[in-house]
């Protein structure tokens, strides 16, 4: 009987039904394991949930909390300061190395292997690397070679100030291999007759860097500048194994949004606040993602 | 699909001739550009070269910053490997990062072949919702998914720390694209041949889209490998741990013992880096092939 009803369909009711039995995997998972949760974070955060008594509705007060929480701002503070120093100083250097190594081609392979291996290295055995370069003097590599050029020790990770940028080289070091990658890609796209051009029209190298080279690559500057900061808004790894206490100290100078949401969640078991945190966490990259979405239309 | 592939094509091929690229004579500048690349890259990987040297010290060497000890040994790695921590959590890692690596390459390429080449009401709605995941953050769904793992029992689980991996937005999407440039004409040829559509797409449309495969296959395998915030939360048995994991609380653990965690480090870093050094083409092709279609 079902095969006589499946042989009265048409062909296309037939594909249709074959789609929908090749989606039913699909649309349990998303149903259950990504729009269900975040629906419930959104819930979650106008409750105070704590993991050990019943979940009360409590409104907005989770974000009111935040916005006189002197530590939510000190970590919203971080966060940005990850972006806005790791994002231009990783793409400037991946463009510089970029626009050089492409010119390469003596060992072209082998010098960009060793610019991509960080890429694939797992970022916490990367942390405790670096973790250790920053050791004070007996230890560490760079008060080591400081020591050596006959100049003063610093503090590194123990420096309110300091720990920050060191805690970001390693994520900025991390992502250069895949920024120059791309960019290679994006540069060696750029048709040679544009080149020729130019060259003919009596352009120089800087002419030519500036009004063909990057023009022409703002696509890729635009997908690397979104993916670099999403990737720093993101920071976790980094700060978790690199702060002694994995705690984004000293004194919450290194701590990022993800870590807070972390301690807020795992180690406080204040569900209901966390929650609320990554829903910040979320409007600042759907904010970046629109942007994107902007400035490649603008192309 | 065809523009879209040009970069690669054009990052591949090109004259192979002469140092520097279109043949440029060898003038002293281009040698000190090359020279500084050089050094640029040596110094990138200086970070694995002070790991690994100092994972073949004894304690009382690791304050000289000799690259090549006096003494080597490899007792550090005898020491750490003793109680079987680390084959664990590398087995844990790779059955995990293969499981996930095999369901997201079956699910994404399927799902995107669907939303490719079958045509049936409701098909957008199915692309968006799909695509609208890629703008959520983990970060936000790991607090209801903690949840969803407690009242299920899964926490301490294979499955706890793989099912929020299983499928991807991001490989989906992929997959739709890279099936645009498989004619339609196969399709229909297949079908009147009589294979069925499970067939169609299996043994017709994908062994035409391998290089995308396998380059969604290399970005999901890394990704799991490496993972650490959810595998961090969903397990506290340290029989459960991932490499990551696993690594952060040995280090915790080894406190100042920095020869032992560099051992540690090691152990968890040098498998990727024979991967990379076998597969390097493909892996880098591949980053290309995705990078600029994501």
């Amino acid at each position: 009987m079902v095969t006589g009803f499946y042989h009265r369909m048409s062909i296309s009711q037939k594909l249709a039904m074959w789609a929908w039995i090749f989606l039913i995997p699909a649309v349990l998972f998303y149903s259950i394991i990504r729009f269900y949760p975040t629906f419930n974070s959104f819930w979650i955060s106008l409750t105070d949930w704590d993991l050990l008594s019943e979940a009360n509705f409590i409104g907005f007060e989770n974000y009111a909390r935040m916005l006189q929480d002197p530590v939510f701002w000190k970590v919203f503070g971080n966060t940005f300061a990850y972006l806005f120093l790791g994002t231009p100083i990783s793409l400037v250097i991946a463009f510089v190395v970029a626009y050089y190594l492409d010119q390469v081609r003596f060992m072209h392979g082998f010098i960009r292997a060793l610019y991509f291996i960080p890429f694939l290295t797992t970022a916490v055995a990367m942390a405790w690397v670096w973790r250790w370069f920053y050791q004070p003097v007996p230890i560490g590599v760079f008060n080591n070679v400081l020591s050596a050029l006959g100049m003063e020790a610093q503090p590194f990770l123990r420096s309110t100030t300091q720990a920050l940028p060191a805690i970001l080289a390693p994520a900025i070091w991390a992502g250069l291999g895949f920024q120059i990658v791309i960019f290679m890609a994006g540069i060696r796209a750029i048709p040679d007759s544009y080149y020729e051009a130019a060259r003919i029209d009596g352009a120089g190298k800087w002419q030519i860097l500036r009004e063909i080279t990057i023009p022409l690559l703002r696509p890729t500057i635009v997908f690397l500048v979104v993916i670099s900061s999403i990737g720093f808004l993101r920071i976790f790894d980094q700060v978790f194994n690199m702060t002694p206490q994995g705690d984004g100290g000293p004194l919450n100078s290194t701590k990022p949004l993800v870590l807070y949401i972390y301690e807020t969640g795992f180690d406080v078991f204040d569900m209901g606040y966390a929650a609320a945190q990554t829903v910040v966490l979320f409007l600042i990259l759907l904010v970046i993602t629109l942007l994107q979405l902007r400035l490649l239309r603008a192309t | 699909m065809t523009v879209q592939a040009t970069p690669v094509d054009a990052y591949e091929s090109g004259a192979r001739i002469g140092l520097f690229r279109g043949n440029k004579p060898i003038r002293p500048g281009r040698i000190v550009m090359w020279t500084l690349l050089l050094m640029g890259g040596i110094a990138m990987v200086m970070p694995f070269i002070f790991m690994i040297s100092t994972s073949l010290k004894y304690p009382w060497e690791i304050y000289d910053l000799r690259l090549i000890p006096n003494e080597p040994t490899l007792e550090n790695y005898i020491f750490v490997l003793a109680d079987g921590r680390f084959f664990r959590w590398f087995l844990n890692s790779l059955l995990i990062a293969t499981l996930t690596t095999v369901s997201v390459v079956f699910f994404d390429s399927l799902v995107g072949y669907v939303l490719c080449k079958f045509d049936f009401r409701g098909r957008w709605l199915v692309f968006i919702a799909i695509l609208s995941t890629l703008m959520i953050p983990t970060e936000m769904l790991v607090i209801p998914w903690y949840l969803m793992s407690q009242s299920f029992g899964w926490l301490d689980t294979y499955w706890g720390i793989m099912f929020p991996g299983i499928m991807t937005g991001f490989g989906t999407f992929l997959m739709k694209q890279f099936f645009e440039s498989v004619p339609d004409d196969f399709i229909h040829a297949a079908r009147i041949d009589g294979l069925n559509e499970f067939q169609i797409w299996w043994q017709v449309a994908m062994p035409l889209v391998t290089p995308a495969l396998s380059a969604l296959a290399i970005f999901v395998f890394l990704g799991n490998w490496t993972a650490f915030l959810w595998p961090l939360i969903v397990t506290t048995d340290t029989d459960l741990y991932t490499i990551p994991v696993g690594l952060a609380s040995f280090s915790v653990e080894a406190q100042v013992q920095w020869e032992l965690i560099m051992t540690g480090a090691s152990l968890a870093t040098i498998p990727t880096l024979v991967v990379f050094l076998v597969f390097q083409r493909y892996i880098i092709r591949g980053v290309v092939l995705t990078g600029l279609k994501g």
